[in-house]
């Protein structure tokens, strides 16, 4: 069950879309969960979605305890609460390519593809794709990449969380 | 002459919850904003002074009604109710806001029969007054009061379908809808007089917290000429809201013979009774619910 979004290009837009040269077609999202040396750890809930100013939130991925029986975690998916806010609670889970297990501490990367997917197409524009964490019994953290699209192949854009998360990068492929 | 003050303070918490007495009374749920298919919230119903612990009485739960989104009665489940506080759980299947409230209306007074001031028993209904009065009966007073405290808890999306007034005493209708609060911004609410805007209508919110803070904090609000009002509100956690009219409550107008003590004015007997207080004003009503703010 993928939300339907609605990216209206103006004609400037779609003109400046086609003179661009050929443009990136995946973005490849790197996530450090970092190791916590706490009495009870849990592997965060993680939600990463794509904003942009007057269009409908995106949400790409969704890592959570999908396995349990009768569904149950998604009782604690109202924690990771912006993501929840934004976009989560107006979808059914599981969600077609979206859902995903928790991730285990250390570097995780999600390759998205344009035009395929939970991504999509993607007009030009300014964007931001948002990953929030967190985490059972733990705290909550949230790290905003702002792009604009078409980028450059190659590109990279960073963030580095202090809690939750670690480093994040999202960078931008042929 | 205390037991029956005492006595009096009780009745009219029961009656009239936030009315005349310095005690707030109060539901807290265990969350308001839940996820997942198959969901349970509990309550803690009680009347205390501090917000929101529990130190002075509980609240009753049989009055207590929750309603589902699609506005079908849920049950109420597992409920206690101890010294200080009553407790209950609900169970959510639905996909929406609840509401879990109690609600009470009526018409509260006094007639003079054989030289004797008579109350008029209690649950007494315009339907049943008629027969509540005998013959004879003289300086009949009487006050409609109506009372409502509730809650909403709101599984996955938030809904707006159990929003629908009543028409009677003050009600809440949702600009902002009252699960769908974040600190540092703004949200509005309408609130309706017997089912009409309640323009000027005098609002308190107290963050809860008050027994670890020297400040009440409170914010004394007022409705515009739609019965409008907006709230930004300062920090996340737990907020009380209460409205009153004539009943000489915290933010609402004055006690009987205050500003809002109607009665004082439109009283049937100008008789002096120095002994009794004055009559009660002839509309009562109190609004209080539990807001939840999110952390943005």
């Amino acid at each position: 069950m993928q939300i339907a979004h609605k990216l209206a290009l103006t004609g400037t837009a779609a003109l400046a879309a086609a003179a661009a040269p050929a443009s990136a077609q995946t973005m490849t999202l790197s996530v450090t969960i970092p190791r916590l040396s706490v009495a009870e750890y849990h592997r965060p809930y993680v939600a990463i979605w794509l904003e942009k100013e007057g269009a409908v939130p995106r949400t790409l991925s969704v890592w959570y305890d999908y396995d349990m029986k009768n569904g149950e975690g998604t009782k604690w998916l109202r924690d990771v609460r912006q993501w929840w806010r934004v976009s989560g609670r107006t979808m059914k889970f599981p969600a077609d390519g979206i859902t995903g297990a928790t991730r285990a501490p250390g570097e995780q990367k999600q390759v998205f593809t344009v035009g395929k997917g939970p991504l999509g197409a993607v007009g030009p524009g300014n964007y931001t794709l948002v990953i929030e964490a967190a985490r059972e019994v733990g705290g909550r953290e949230l790290l905003r990449l702002p792009f604009t699209w078409p980028a450059k192949p190659g590109a990279v854009v960073k963030a580095a969380g202090a809690s939750e998360l670690g480093a994040v990068s999202l960078s931008f492929g042929k | 002459m205390k037991t029956r003050l005492l006595i009096a303070s009780a009745l009219a918490a029961l009656l009239l919850p936030g009315a005349a007495q310095a005690h707030r009374q109060w539901m807290m749920p265990s969350s308001t904003v839940l996820s997942g298919t198959d969901s349970w919230v509990t309550v803690d119903a009680a009347v205390s002074n501090d917000l929101f612990y529990f130190e002075h009485n509980p609240m009753r739960t049989d009055g207590i009604k929750a309603t589902a989104p699609d506005g079908t009665e849920v049950k109420i489940e597992n409920p206690a109710t101890g010294k200080y506080r009553s407790t209950f759980d609900v169970h959510l299947t639905q996909q929406g806001t609840y509401r879990i409230a109690s609600v009470s209306s009526g018409i509260m007074g006094s007639y003079t029969l054989n030289g004797k001031q008579v109350r008029l028993p209690r649950g007494t209904t315009k339907e049943t007054l008629v027969a509540a009065i005998p013959a004879g009966a003289t300086d009949v007073r009487t006050s409609e009061a109506a009372s409502r405290n509730e809650i909403f808890v709101t599984l996955g999306a938030p809904t707006t379908t159990i929003f629908k007034p009543t028409g009677v005493g003050i009600e809440l209708v949702p600009v902002t809808h009252p699960n769908d609060l974040i600190a540092g911004e703004a949200a509005s609410f309408q609130f309706l007089l017997d089912g009409k805007p309640a323009a000027d209508l005098a609002v308190t919110v107290i963050p809860g917290g008050i027994r670890y803070r020297d400040a009440l904090k409170q914010m004394d609000l007022k409705t515009d000429k739609a019965g409008k009002l907006t709230v930004t509100w300062p920090e996340p956690g737990m907020y009380w809201l209460n409205a009153s009219v004539g009943g000489g409550r915290e933010g609402g107008p004055g006690s009987p013979g205050g500003p809002g003590g109607q009665g004082a004015a439109a009283g049937a007997s100008p008789a002096p009774r120095p002994a009794a207080p004055a009559g009660p004003p002839a509309r009562r009503a109190s609004y209080v619910t539990t807001l939840e703010v999110l952390a943005p």
